[in-house]
């Protein structure tokens, strides 16, 4: 998407909302005026911020004088984006009708468990969080979880903690 | 041209009209829910399903163009049974105690559902989530009725251009509704209630004053009076099924008295009275700008409609000088009525209630507004709209239609024909010309019957001129000019308008802005429906109404000039600086 959009929240020291704000016109400044922009900007903000805050989408309301009720209804509508912080892993399992069939409700309760987070949280450490997908297009190798950007096929409900661990210990070299 | 053929019968429709278009053309009803007039069709509802032969599935009449040779059918067995399965998963999830519900007998979804002959409801589902908005003064949202057709997000954002209402969230847990499905007071929804007024439920609706009311009517302690706005005069009627543009103003008053107000007064008066304060300060503008060389904020907007101040404070800050000072004839008259009249019949301000009936939602906002106690008692006490005056009526078992004829009382219900078209946009405009043209020239204004054609009528921006010939010696400066005026209505028409003086593209000397299309009597809280037509029979109704009267200006009115003698003394003067006048503040949208 963009070069600079691999962050993902896992710099070290976290911006605050004044010094994402600060960065706003550097990053989406060009989509402003595009028709259709507002889409690709929220994704290069979520991307590199890991969250849509508050004052980042009232700002980005006023920048391309979208209400912001309409910035808010597209936020909303997507599961991509988050309005509140997430973990360095991002955890999606999908509840898409194959991956359904073949046991993704299992392996959400799994992961759910593991993690002792519900849909839509994000653990108290700040390493994990947790959505469902409908449909990764992986269906022939259902159930499918991704985390981050790797996709794992036909896991298993009890490999689920294993899987996990291996995020944890390869970021920070220690089990969460 | 395009041949195309309806329930069998030939018909021809222009290119680019949609089945919908050229049924209704032809005479043959294709129900809606979602269908807006001049708004791009979004196919939501899915209640204008119709089988076109050929055509795989059914398709949204609202959305599918004529082409030649297209057979259509809107009554057959497949197409009255899609359309009641579409009513009845929108019941399944709808909070549907049509009892109790503000819009009993009076609501789309239940019209259609008897319409179509709907006995059960098939489906047993989940219901909507009921969330009840009633944060702000005007207007109160009911999720569960929601049945997310949308109008309310097209007129809010398109035709008001406020964009206070959008979808949130996705699938059935969708709300309409501002951001995050926040309160509405928590965003910048300047209160004009378009959004009730097009609701086909009971999702939007205004914030009721009627229990208030008749309490005040029942204690013995007060005197309770009511003005009525000229809007509410040509559309009444309509809550008891005359047409669109009746007028009832006789049969109003006196029904106003049988419901036990002590006087029955008319914001006509105010209007009047507006006028000779808000023709004043436009002339002393114009003085201060061409004779003393001072830079005074020019054109002066007009300020009796609250959503355009909302709107004003909200979205153009910078124009907040340029509003003419006056408060709205609402509020002139309740701080009139709480000081001079209270004065006049010995009663004390806080003992004197004063009611007024609005086409409007915002001005449930406007008399709750810090700065509206200038009488030293809250001016307004409560604000009902036309549908809950009809209502009050209804409850008190006053067979309205049968009721004789009657006059409002002096002095605050004497008016002249200018106050009665503060109703329809171009009327506040035309109502000044005739009394600034006059006081500046000593003669009429000069133009057939008193009306200012090119500022009457539905077009969203009107403009006129008017150049100055044979001014007396006091207003002499102003000879040989041409004042440049303009009229908005409906939001967006006037954020047009914004833009264009704010981008040095146009210069007037005067303007008007109404909030609502087609002005007050397009107001929020007028009968529902209101479309064009309707706009348009009611407009004529009031020009009736300002004809039929012998005094059609509104310094002649000489209960208006009763008062400057009795009480305030000049227009501007401090007393009326006081009590008539007052400002704005910035609001933050986001």
């Amino acid at each position: 998407m963009v070069e600079n959009a691999t962050c993902n929240c896992a710099c070290s020291e976290e911006l605050t909302e004044e010094e994402m704000i600060l960065q706003l016109d550097e990053l989406i400044g060009e989509y402003q005026n595009k028709p259709g922009g507002l889409i690709p900007a929220l994704q290069i903000v979520q991307s590199r911020f890991g969250y849509l805050p508050e004052s980042v989408l009232k700002k980005i309301s006023r920048d391309f004088g979208k209400p912001y009720s309409e910035v808010a209804g597209v936020v909303s509508f997507y599961s991509f984006f988050s309005t509140v912080p997430r973990g360095k892993n991002m955890v999606r399992v999908c509840l898409g009708t194959a991956c359904y069939v073949r046991g993704g409700k299992e392996v959400l309760a799994s992961v759910k468990k593991e993690l002792g987070i519900d849909v839509g949280e994000t653990t108290e450490n700040r390493q994990f969080s947790l959505d469902v997908g409908r449909c990764f297009g992986a269906c022939g190798l259902a159930p499918v979880i991704m985390v981050n950007d790797d996709v794992h096929q036909r896991v298993k409900p009890s490999k689920i903690g294993e899987l996990l661990r291996a995020y944890a210990i390869s970021e920070e070299g220690v089990t969460q | 041209m395009r041949k195309l053929i309806i329930n069998g019968k030939p018909i021809e429709a222009p290119d680019g009209a949609t089945i919908l278009d050229a049924a209704k053309h032809a005479g043959i009803r294709i129900p809606t829910l979602c269908f807006l007039e001049n708004r791009e069709p979004i196919g939501a509802c899915r209640v204008c399903l119709v089988e076109v032969t050929g055509a795989r599935t059914l398709l949204s009449a609202c959305s599918t163009p004529v082409s030649e040779g297209m057979e259509v059918k809107t009554n057959s067995p497949r197409v009255r049974a899609a359309r009641k399965q579409v009513v009845e998963l929108l019941l399944s999830e709808h909070d549907g105690n049509c009892p109790v519900c503000d819009r009993n007998q009076d609501c789309e979804l239940q019209n259609l559902a008897s319409e179509l002959g709907i006995r059960e409801i098939a489906y047993e589902g989940e219901k909507a989530k009921a969330r009840i908005d009633d944060s702000t003064p005007a207007l109160v949202r009911d999720n569960s009725k929601c049945i997310k057709c949308r109008r309310c997000v097209t007129v809010c954002s398109e035709m008001q251009g406020v964009g206070a209402l959008y979808p949130q969230g996705r699938g059935f847990d969708t709300m309409i509704g501002p951001a995050f499905t926040l309160d509405l007071d928590g965003v910048a929804c300047v209160q004009c209630g378009q959004c009730a007024a097009i609701c086909p439920v009971g999702a939007i609706s205004e914030k009721s004053h009627i229990e208030s009311v008749w309490k005040a009517l029942e204690d013995p302690t007060k005197t309770v009076v009511v003005q009525t706005a000229p809007a509410i005069r040509a559309a009444l009627g309509e809550c008891f099924d005359c047409e669109p543009g009746t007028l009832v103003t006789g049969k109003m008053t006196t029904a106003l008295r049988e419901l036990g107000f002590d006087a029955v007064f008319d914001t006509d008066f105010a209007a009047d009275l507006t006028i000779m304060e808000e023709g004043t300060e436009l002339l002393t503008r114009l003085k201060k700008a061409l004779v003393d060389g001072e830079e005074v904020p020019l054109p002066m907007f007009t300020s009796c409609s609250p959503g355009w101040i909302n709107f004003a404070e909200y979205y153009y800050p910078q124009f907040l000088p340029n509003l003419s000072t006056c408060k709205s004839p609402q509020q002139m008259f309740g701080a009139v009525a709480k000081t001079y009249y209270a004065q006049k019949i010995g009663v004390k301000p806080d003992d004197l209630i004063v009611v007024s009936v609005m086409p409007c939602t915002a001005k449930k906002f406007e008399c709750g507004r810090e700065e509206m106690n200038d009488s030293g008692a809250r001016d307004v006490d409560y604000v009902l709209t036309t549908r809950e005056i009809g209502r009050m009526i209804k409850e008190a078992g006053i067979d309205f239609m049968s009721l004789e004829d009657s006059k409002m009382d002096a002095p605050m219900g004497l008016s002249s024909g200018a106050a009665d078209i503060f109703a329809n946009t171009g009327g506040v405009m035309e109502a000044a010309l005739r009394t600034a043209y006059e006081i500046v020239t000593g003669r009429s204004l000069p133009m057939e019957n008193l009306h200012v054609k090119p500022v009457a009528g539905l077009e969203g921006i009107k403009e006129a001129s008017i150049k100055i010939e044979g001014a007396v010696s006091d207003w002499s400066f102003l000879e040989g000019v041409t004042v440049n005026v303009a009229v908005a209505h409906g939001l967006g028409n006037a954020r047009r308008l914004l833009e264009r003086i704010k981008n040095g593209e146009k210069s007037y000397h005067f303007v008007e802005i109404m909030t609502c299309p087609g002005g007050c009597i397009g107001g929020g809280g007028q009968p529902r429906f209101t479309d064009d037509s309707v706009r348009l029979k009611r407009i004529n109704a009031i020009y009736a109404e300002d004809e039929g009267k012998t005094v059609r200006k509104s310094h002649e009115n000489e209960a208006v000039q009763q008062l400057y003698k009795e009480f305030l003394g000049a227009p501007l003067g401090e007393k009326s600086h006081h009590l008539l006048h007052t400002h704005y503040h910035e609001k933050d949208v986001v």
